[in-house]
């Protein structure tokens, strides 16, 4: 498509390329060691220790016990067992739940979906920087709120919620409230020890941190009183039926021990970039970006910036850049295929004249200075163009 | 059970001296259907009508479903072969015939005897009399009824004897390919496709045109205007889709004419475009979705604006159809789904918000003497880079 075939991938929020140690080892699972982990045979045996090994990995970066790891098929059915196994096991307690108003739509469904089957949801607001308030939460917490789930890292703005500000105003109020944190946009960027941050559950998903698609886990912390929502074949010791995904839970072990491996390194690159992309982006004309009024960068995400452009519409800069090999997503990738437009923008007040211009460029370890350029000199040709043909 | 299926077809029978075509034109299409379905059949034209036989196994649902979308059939009767023509065998065969086919009998009914093979012992008459007898006294709750029967049993005697009293409702119409070709203007929308559908059903042949914007328009747009066509042709039979990059074109309109007229100079540019292709393709004119007041670029005003410079006919089969009229048949054919994606089309992205709704031609016209410098050339480069495909 692009004359000079250069491309620039700066939808990393969205997915990732797998590293190819992922790829290499998925391909053992699927060539050689294919056996089921169920079946009693050598060949089960050999595929079980895949996962007995991505276990291990994935309890050591968070510091917890292998046990406490359930694999799923990804970020969206961790956060529904997450939720609606919770409320399903407490619900004698309580039928009441917390979360806010920028969540991703898969936690925000099975909420609503739990409203439908009587549970109580309460929906709090973010500040300009999509902040939770943490006055209003306390205030919300009361006797049977039995769940809160709040998001580490939004995906649309990149902003970081205080995690352990908000798991110390929770367990006092009330020790036996759960907590819930949907980490899919923060895991791999952050180190995140839930034991001592006073996290209850966990959702991650394996293919925004270069493993694959269709597997992630959720930490379900020893003790926590949680249903399965998915009966079968009483594989993971019953949390979660089904036949394990060996090649991807593999692939998932690998990205997990590559991602934290020379972390600070990783992530400082991360935060060099997103610096460098906010002061080239800015100098262009009727560009603001989105979510950053805090002290420092490093209060946000390192990978993603929300930029929007005045009179210009997001889905045509989108195509056009496309045009020209480089990537992004309009508002949030996940929501852009609906018609309405995006929650987290609207809760944090962007002008409603910026809600359909708004573009979300999101980096990954495997992003260059380059594809920064690039796309910078893209933009810079690019929008001059668009804004003289605007809808009247 | 039912190894053969005679086809009824009722317009083509007045043809006259036309009429092999008509019926060789209904043959191919048959066979054309029929290639999408699982088995293997041989397709013959005999004695003014088109018999089916199956060579191999084959899905009966499916066969009947194809059969049903082929314009020129106007019934279809599932037939039992039997092999042996000798009388106590038929007899007995078509016992079983009734006995398998009506699981309670308390009907009215008729035998219906032709007799092909001329050396068979017992003629028509005698077929019908002795045929309706044995029924009776194998089947006494059945009563003979030989002026308004509820159930004709069709008996045909020639080297094998074919049964069939099921009438199966065919969609009528003419076979497609004996009444020329039209171009079809194929937007995104509903009722273009059902434009479509309609002309193809007076036996017309179908080409397509769709104008592409990137990157106003995605390729999801233009995908999903391919997949709009693939609806359309498994009754049309194959289509060739235009697509033409329509871009510039809008943008240079937009840049040198008053913008409550660009819809309608817009429209006029399409209608162009597609006759220049049409005459190219021995098109004998234009279709269109377009019905009277949907939109303002559709009342009689602009309606005439836009005719005005066609010099082919302009089919719109929809003009008189309330829009619930034509989300009917979006739905019979199943296009309704599709045509209801959320993409945007060329024709939404630069709408003004108050455009014309009673253009005056001589005014259009003046307002395109603004385009004389570039259009021309601009018109030339679409038409030089336009993208055929074929649609079967």
């Amino acid at each position: 498509m692009d004359t000079q075939g250069r491309e620039a991938y700066l939808d990393n929020a969205a997915t990732t390329r797998a590293f190819d140690s992922v790829r290499d080892i998925m391909m053992q699972t699927l060539d050689v060691d294919y056996g089921n982990p169920s079946s009693m045979h050598a060949k089960g045996v050999n595929a079980e220790k895949y996962i007995t090994n991505a276990k291990t990995i994935i309890a050591k970066s968070l510091k917890v016990d292998a046990k406490e790891i359930v694999f799923t098929s990804g970020g969206t059915e961790s956060n529904n067992m997450a939720l609606i196994g919770t409320a399903l096991a407490n619900n004698r307690t309580g039928k009441h739940i917390i979360t806010t108003n920028i969540e991703h739509a898969s936690v925000h469904n099975p909420l609503i979906f739990l409203e439908d089957c009587g549970y109580e949801v309460t929906y709090l607001p973010v500040d300009q920087n999509g902040k939770l308030r943490l006055d209003k939460l306390e205030a919300a917490l009361r006797d049977d709120t039995i769940l809160v789930s709040v998001m580490y890292v939004n995906n649309e703005v990149g902003a970081i919620e205080e995690i352990e500000k908000i798991s110390q105003i929770i367990k006092e109020k009330n020790a036996n409230t759960l907590f819930h944190v949907d980490a899919i946009q923060a895991y791999g960027k952050f180190k995140i020890y839930p034991k001592r941050m006073g996290i209850d559950l966990l959702s991650v998903s394996g293919h925004k941190i270069h493993g694959p698609k269709g597997i992630g886990f959720l930490y379900i912390r020893d003790k926590v009183k949680i249903k399965p929502i998915i009966y079968g074949g009483e594989q993971q010791k019953g949390m979660r039926s089904g036949t394990e995904n060996v090649p991807g839970i593999a692939g998932l072990g690998k990205a997990v021990e590559e991602i934290y491996t020379d972390h600070e390194k990783k992530i400082d690159h991360l935060y060099e970039l997103k610096q460098y992309f906010i002061e080239e982006v800015t100098k262009i004309e009727g560009v603001t970006v989105n979510a950053i009024a805090v002290p420092s960068i490093r209060e946000t995400a390192p990978h993603v910036v929300s930029v929007s452009f005045a009179n210009v519409r997001s889905e045509v800069l989108l195509h056009s850049l496309e045009d020209k090999g480089v990537y992004v997503s309009s508002g949030s990738a996940c929501s852009s295929n609906h018609p309405g437009l995006s929650g987290t923008l609207r809760a944090i007040g962007v002008k409603k004249e910026l809600l359909d211009s708004t573009i979300r460029f999101s980096f990954s370890v495997q992003t260059t200075k380059e594809e920064l350029d690039y796309a910078l000199t893209q933009i810079n040709e690019i929008l001059p163009i668009l804004r003289r043909y605007t809808r009247h | 059970m039912f190894k053969a299926f005679l086809i009824k077809y009722a317009e083509i029978g007045i043809k006259g001296k036309n009429r092999y075509l008509f019926e060789n034109a209904l043959r191919d299409q048959i066979k054309f259907a029929l290639k999408a379905v699982d088995g293997e059949f041989y397709v013959s034209k005999e004695q003014g009508r088109i018999y089916i036989e199956a060579l191999s196994d084959y899905d009966y649902e499916e066969t009947v479903e194809a059969l049903q979308r082929v314009f020129g059939v106007a019934a279809i009767c599932p037939v039992v072969i039997i092999e042996d023509t000798a009388w106590d065998n038929l007899v007995q065969k078509v016992g079983d015939f009734v006995e398998n086919l009506y699981p309670t009998r308390n009907f009215t009914f008729k035998v219906e005897a032709k007799r092909g093979d001329k050396q068979y012992p017992i003629k028509s008459p005698e077929i019908c009399i002795e045929m309706g007898a044995a029924l009776l006294d194998r089947f006494p709750e059945m009563k003979v009824d030989v002026r308004e029967p509820q159930v004709r049993i069709n008996v045909e005697v020639r080297h094998k004897a074919y049964v069939y009293s099921k009438i199966i409702e065919g969609p009528g119409g003419m076979p497609v390919g004996t009444n020329g070709k039209a171009m079809l203007l194929l937007s995104g929308g509903i009722d273009s496709p059902v434009a479509g559908y309609m002309i193809a059903k007076r036996g017309v042949q179908i080409d397509a045109m769709y104008f592409h914007a990137p990157p106003y328009t995605s390729e999801r747009a233009k995908q999903k205007v391919v997949d709009l066509a693939k609806l359309v042709a498994r009754y049309s039979g194959p289509i060739n889709l235009h697509v033409v990059n329509f871009t510039d074109i809008q943008l240079y309109i937009y840049e040198k004419c008053p913008h409550d007229e660009l819809t309608i100079i817009m429209r006029r540019y399409m209608m162009r475009i597609a006759q220049s292709v049409a005459k190219e393709t021995n098109c004998l004119g234009l279709i269109t979705g377009e019905s009277i007041g949907q939109v303002a670029s559709q009342t009689m005003q602009s309606l005439a604006a836009t005719n005005a410079v066609c010099d082919i006919p302009v089919y719109r089969p929809v003009i008189g159809f309330d829009k619930q009229d034509i989300v009917d048949i979006a739905e019979k054919i199943n296009t309704y789904e599709t045509s209801i994606l959320p993409f945007e089309d060329c024709c939404t992205i630069f709408v003004a918000k108050h455009p014309v709704t009673k253009p005056n031609v001589g005014v259009i016209e003046r307002s395109e003497r603004n385009l004389e410098e570039k259009i021309d050339e601009l018109v030339k480069v679409a038409l030089d880079t336009m993208e055929t495909i074929e649609i079967k």
